[in-house]
């Protein structure tokens, strides 16, 4: 019997496989130009806007690699957006206490899920659609149901401004990950998860602090979603609580799950998660660049996703291989 | 001998040949696990498959029942060839295998897990009456008699192992597989097993028969066929078959019997380590007291459900303690959770490694190292090194079949993948140990190697609970036994008391209570 490959591995062979189709069929997707000491380019693009689906994502591996799902995602990112925005109409706050505040709030929103999680036993769907649902009524009810636009220099280059050339998006992302794969391999938290979410008995009889590990997989995911409303809010420069991050979870699953970390909880990946982020966002962008009817996107996107799971099932590749065989 | 008067109605090996299996070979990832084994069933006999860990049985059962396709060799049902693809296809062959943890659904009634996927069906919709009848009728003929509307998780694995027996007869079986169906059953539960199965061989039936009790072997089969790494070591029948030569067989290595009835070393004086005074739990056991000192080894002794599973479950912290007092070096302490017995350098081997024990797709290092990185928490990171280095150290110490460290243990065998869960708990340095069963469903090899590790152990000064339904364990390796009796502690056999007769006479309820 042959070891089949990872399943991170072929996430990486399929984004291969798209950056290769655009090589061949759309000009300049490659071209990276220098203006003004920045990068521009459908690469850079690609990871500028990849950034808030990675943030959610890399708090999502973990809280799926403890068995669990957060659905609250979006709502997080337009509660986040939210409170910023807020902050720097009504009171001109400064950008870090916009952040921390910001910050904070899904912090706590995060450690909300996880301790009707951990300490409830509430099943995590079913707790974190709590927050799904009345998240962004929280939302409109601090936006009033406006949309709130703001001018706030600070805020603005959350998303506008740059740093060695790269979008700050990027930065933040990059350092997200840095964070989040410390606390995941240098301290001995990942393993932590991964025991959790492969037998919680076992964890819980061998003296793993199963509920820390949860609320801490939860609070991350919290933390990650609202940073990612921050650079939301940022792009548009306003905070709009009916579709700021919405579906934002969805894209955080997928990515997580193309990515090769399974729903069934255990190993995770995040190397895998940012494949499968970026594999979402180079289809995006290789669909407007190419002058694809937007409202093809979800449809695209839907049909690329399939096709990275179907080439990680081993199930799926037998059979095609045995037909071929039989064939 | 006594077994052959018992079974003086046993058919000779006369018996037409039903299945042979020639050849049969079978290759993992880095392991041959059957390297041309052959074996042959008759109509009318119980044949045990025997071997230790990774010997190659449950692989021969799984090529038998279509979970794995053999790499070569052919099978022959009634001399006619058949290449089972799926448990389905097996089945449909008249295959049928009765495993361990009974694989019906706890949830449904026992008459709609005796008709699963092939209901009875009236005017289009199932006919739940005929369902009822024709499970409450297939039962009776296996004198169990339960209400069919009742939900199979209601019973006792017993009578779960029963209606799974009565599915596979209704389904026209003419081999059953009957792997390790006795380990969770005491000792009236198996004999009513023993007289079924042995109601099913005078109908004709071929048994293949998995069970570690060798006394259970001897009751009840006809023919032994041995396995040993993979390989085909020996088919012998029963009678005139002794212990020894089986044992023999199985281990590859003579074994004198003179040294399975000794008793442990006696430990130095020291004051007590763990002591427990009338400990219980409502709903749970009561009335536990003992005490142990380092050196010594204590052991709950009882049928099952007496409460002997519960009793470790107490001392450890999984369950809390409502009553009684635990004394830990002359000091009280209330155990509140597994965390807080792992500080006080307890640990604990559970009973259900599968479901409690081991983490089956974190590696045979990370799983070692599980319960120490816990106690440092989880800042202080063991670095890889020394995980690895801790990890060598037990997987040469204690023997672990492993190809290395980084081997997923769920893929490990029973007895190897119960070594690595000692080992996680040793390398947290205990002081006290609490081992619930650790030789179940393992092999006689590991089993003797886990009994020296025991003696090992308490050599250099931990004090050891253990938990076993084989009294001969008990009495080998324990100094004091507590003897439980539903859910309550009702005797406490200390130095020379210990033997088995007495331990069955006070589980019985005899004149020993003290």
């Amino acid at each position: 019997m042959r070891r089949s490959l990872h399943p991170t591995v072929w996430a990486f062979l399929a984004w291969l496989l798209l950056l290769a189709v655009n090589l061949a069929f759309t000009p300049g997707f490659f071209s990276v130009e220098v203006r003004d000491g920045r990068f521009y380019g459908s690469l850079i693009d690609v990871l500028n806007h990849s950034s808030p689906v990675l943030l959610a994502a890399l708090g999502m591996t973990l809280v799926i690699a403890t068995k669990g799902v957060d659905l609250s995602v979006g709502s997080v990112v337009a509660i986040s957006g939210a409170v910023a925005a807020l902050m720097v109409t009504k009171g001109q706050a400064p950008l870090p206490t916009v952040v921390a505040v910001s910050v904070g709030v899904g912090l706590a929103l995060g450690l909300w899920n996880g301790l009707l999680v951990s300490v409830f036993g509430i099943q995590p769907m079913v707790a974190t659609l709590v927050l799904m649902v009345s998240g962004r009524g929280i939302a409109q009810l601090l936006t009033d149901g406006q949309i709130i636009t703001f001018q706030d220099p600070g805020l603005a280059s959350v998303a506008g401004g740059s740093l060695l050339g790269l979008p700050n998006p990027v930065v933040v992302a990059a350092c997200g990950l840095a964070v989040v794969a410390a606390l995941a391999r240098w301290t001995a938290f990942g393993t932590m998860v991964e025991a959790v979410g492969d037998n919680e008995r076992a964890a819980h009889l061998a003296g793993v602090p199963t509920r820390w590990v949860k609320l801490g997989a939860y609070a991350v995911c919290g933390v990650g979603s609202a940073i990612a409303g921050l650079i939301v809010c940022s792009y548009t420069k306003a905070a709009d609580a009916n579709n700021a991050g919405l579906y934002l979870e969805l894209d955080a699953i997928l990515a997580v799950v193309a990515g090769g970390t399974a729903m069934t909880g255990g190993r995770f990946t995040l190397v895998g998660t940012v494949v499968g982020a970026l594999i979402l966002q180079t289809l995006t962008t290789t669909i407007l660049t190419k002058g694809v009817p937007v409202q093809w996107t979800l449809v695209v996107k839907a049909v690329a996703v399939l096709a990275v799971c179907l080439l990680q099932s081993d199930q799926f590749r037998r059979t095609v291989l045995a037909r071929r065989l039989a064939a | 001998m006594a077994e052959d008067a018992l079974n003086r109605d046993r058919p000779a090996d006369s018996g037409p040949e039903l299945l042979r299996m020639r050849g049969i070979r079978k290759e993992f990832p880095g392991v041959l696990a059957l390297d041309g084994v052959d074996f042959t069933l008759r109509a009318g006999e119980i044949h045990a498959l025997m071997g230790e860990n990774g010997a190659g049985k449950s692989t021969l059962i799984k090529v038998l029942t279509g979970v794995h396709a053999p790499d070569s060799g052919t099978i022959e049902l009634d001399g006619r060839p058949i290449r089972p693809r799926s448990a389905h296809d097996a089945v449909a062959l008249g295959i049928s295998t009765v495993y361990q943890e009974v694989n019906l659904v706890p949830y449904l009634s026992v008459a709609e897990n005796f008709v699963l996927g092939r209901e009875p069906r009236r005017l289009g919709r199932i006919d739940w009456r005929e369902a009822n009848r024709r499970a409450a009728e297939a039962l009776a003929r296996l004198e169990v008699r339960v209400d069919p509307a009742s939900s199979l998780g209601s019973h006792s694995l017993a009578v779960q192992q029963m209606v799974a027996i009565a599915r596979a007869l209704d389904q026209n079986a003419r081999i059953l597989v009957l792997d390790e169906p006795t380990s969770s059953l005491d000792a009236r539960e198996v004999e009513r097993l023993f007289e079924v199965m042995r109601r099913l061989r005078a109908e004709g039936l071929g048994i293949l028969f998995v069970s570690h009790f060798l006394d259970q072997v001897f009751a009840v089969s006809d023919r032994f066929t041995v396995l040993r790494n993979g390989r085909l070591v020996g088919e012998l029948p029963a009678r005139g078959t002794t212990r020894l030569q089986l044992v023999s067989l199985m281990l590859g290595r003579e074994v004198d019997e003179e040294t399975l009835a000794k008793r442990p070393e006696p430990a130095a004086p020291a004051p007590p380590m763990v002591e427990a005074r009338a400990l219980g739990r409502r709903g749970s056991v009561e009335g536990l007291g003992f005490s142990v000192a380092p050196g010594e080894t204590v052991g709950l002794a009882g049928l099952l459900g007496s409460g002997r599973t519960e009793s470790a479950r107490l001392l450890f912290g999984a369950d809390r303690a409502d009553r009684g007092e635990l004394r830990l070096d002359g000091r009280r302490v209330r155990v509140r959770s597994p965390r807080h017995a792992l500080r006080l350098r307890f640990g604990f081997c559970p009973e259900d490694r599968k479901s409690s024990g081991i983490v089956p797709n974190l590696s045979v290092r990370e799983n070692i190292v599980l319960a120490l990185q816990a106690r440092r928490g989880w800042l202080r990171r063991l670095s890889l090194r020394r995980q690895r280095e801790i990890a060598d150290r037990f997987i040469r110490a204690l023997g672990i079949a492993t190809p290395d460290a980084e081997k997923p243990v769920g893929t490990l065998s029973g007895g190897n993948q119960q070594k690595v869960i000692l080992a996680r708990w040793l390398a947290s340095e205990p002081r006290f140990l609490i081992l619930d069963e650790p030789t179940r469903g393992i092999d006689v090899g590991s089993k003797a190697e886990i009994e020296r590790l025991m003696a090992d152990l308490r050599k250099e000064g931990l004090a050891i609970l253990f938990v076993s339904s084989e009294l001969e364990e008990v009495v080998r390796n324990c100094h004091r036994v507590c003897v439980l009796r539903d859910r309550r502690q009702v005797g406490l056999l200390e130095g020379d008391r210990v033997d088995a007769g007495a331990i069955l006479r006070t589980i019985a309820g005899g004149g020993e209570d003290a």
